[in-house]
């Protein structure tokens, strides 16, 4: 209630009963041609506000629609977005998935290929918890038959060797380690020599004379001689030749993903394993013959 | 606006407010509309007078208070609307407006003087009459000149009858 001043309390009273009065007055006073004053009066105090409250409804109505039409287009719009996103991450997760079914058969496949080699597929749990060390945890352990030493290879190539059998889980260690070798030998040349891990993501391929042809590209797969990797298995490319001294400076890059593993295969066998070989050119089959054995070179 | 209201009052001290007797005002207020009635018809030329405005004027001088007089002109120019051919609120504005002034100047200026009372009737008359002239120009269409001669006899006569009425009235006062 706004407070009005004493003083003017009686001019606003003054004002009031002058107004009535007034009404009242006009509400008597009937012209000829008009009518009763106070609906001409009525008429032309109202018209214009009703003039601008119909403009004013109008745009009010028009703001009000539109600001409907909007906040549904807002709301359609967020809703569309929230489906877009439950969609992306739906399409992510079918794609995970059949990037999964995919790697499960390509795993099938060479478990299919190798149905009398002992292996067990293993999902990857956790990895090293220093920086220091390359090393993976799978799901399964000691009590699903995983022994020290077992090797875990993916179908791309290997990936590395058990290290720990606990009863439910079992420590990897991969190819990338610092301490990690596997026997391999050059796909083509059948030249042999262990590939161990740097640290890095690149392997180093150790003992190849400076004389021996060395490609980059090339393939480099398991030897066999290590007696933990069955023969053939891929290990990598040639990423890097350089001449060094007494023997070159090659780098290998692993053809398994070895940053990304999800699932691998290990081979249930300390035994050496002759996996099934996929068909190679006559020229291989050549080299290899001509290939001299080498001793495994893989650490512990 | 506490403090402006406050020193008002300070300075309007010294202005005496007067009572009445209880049923003064009424009477004198009956007593104008009955004698406005009947005066013209034993004295035609007594038309000219307007008793209930000396009344408003009188009243609202000496009440001194704005809320008052502009009540009881509404009230004896609603009357006298009412004891006329005139449409109800003709003469109620007018003395609603002459009620709540001369409360006002009632409240700033010492009234009590015959001259006084002459020149504030006559300029009343001329203002009362000023506001009947302009609501029937605007609201009734009955166009009506703003001065007449007429109208100055009258407002000198009003104001002549307005002292000597007013020393009448003044009897009707308490004593303090």
């Amino acid at each position: 209630m706004v407070a009005i001043p004493s003083r003017h309390k009686s001019l606003v009273l003054l004002a009031g009963v002058v107004i009535v009065q007034v009404l009242f007055l006009a509400v008597q006073i009937k012209r000829d041609s008009q009518g009763r004053l106070i609906r001409s009066w009525t008429v032309e105090a109202i018209s214009p506000f009703e003039r601008t409250g119909a403009w004013g409804f109008g745009r009010v109505r028009s703001i009000w629609s539109h600001y409907f039409a909007l906040q549904n287009t807002s709301r359609e719009n967020e809703s569309l977005r929230r489906e877009n996103s439950a969609l992306k991450l739906q399409v992510e997760e079918l794609g995970s998935k059949a990037a999964e079914a995919d790697r499960l058969a390509l795993l099938i496949n060479f478990r299919q290929l190798n149905h009398n080699v002992p292996m067990l597929g293993a999902r990857v749990i956790g990895a090293s918890a220093d920086t220091a060390s390359e090393t993976i945890f799978l799901d399964r352990g000691a009590r699903d038959g995983i022994r020290r030493n077992m090797a875990v290879i993916t179908p791309d190539g290997v990936v590395g060797k058990v290290i720990e059998a606990f009863p439910n889980s079992a420590q990897v260690l991969l190819l990338t380690d610092k301490d990690s070798g596997v026997g391999a030998m050059l796909a083509d040349s059948r030249v042999q020599s262990p590939v161990g891990g740097t640290g890095e993501p690149l392997l180093a391929m150790k003992y190849v004379a400076n004389d021996d042809t060395v490609n980059l590209g090339e393939r480099v797969v398991t030897s066999g001689m290590d007696r933990i990797f069955p023969k053939d298995l891929p290990v990598g490319t040639i990423a890097e030749i350089k001449p060094g001294n007494p023997f070159k400076l090659i780098r290998v890059r692993p053809a398994a993903n070895l940053a990304r593993l999800e699932e691998v295969i290990v081979l249930l066998t300390l035994r050496p394993l002759e996996l099934h070989k996929e068909p190679e050119p006559a020229a291989s089959d050549s080299a290899e013959k001509a290939a001299p054995e080498q001793p495994t070179t893989a650490k512990p | 606006m506490i403090n402006d209201t406050f020193d008002l009052r300070s300075a309007e001290s010294h202005i005496e407010v007067h009572k009445f007797r209880t049923g003064a005002v009424a009477a004198a207020t009956v007593f104008s509309l009955v004698v406005q009635a009947l005066l013209p018809v034993y004295f035609p030329k007594a038309d000219i007078l307007d008793l209930p405005l000396l009344i408003t004027i009188y009243f609202g001088l000496s009440r001194r208070n704005p809320s008052t007089g502009l009540l009881l002109g509404m009230v004896i120019g609603l009357l006298q609307d009412s004891l006329s051919k005139s449409p109800l609120g003709l003469y109620g504005i007018a003395k609603t407006i002459i009620g709540y002034t001369a409360s006002s100047i009632g409240a700033r200026l010492d009234t009590e003087h015959p001259a006084a009372r002459f020149a504030l009737t006559a300029v009343f008359f001329g203002l009362h009459q000023g506001v009947i002239v302009l609501i029937k120009r605007l609201l009734l269409a009955q166009p009506e000149a703003w001065f007449t001669a007429r109208l100055g006899i009258a407002a000198g006569a009003n104001a002549i009858v307005a002292v000597f009425l007013f020393l009448l009235l003044d009897q009707l006062r308490k004593s303090s």
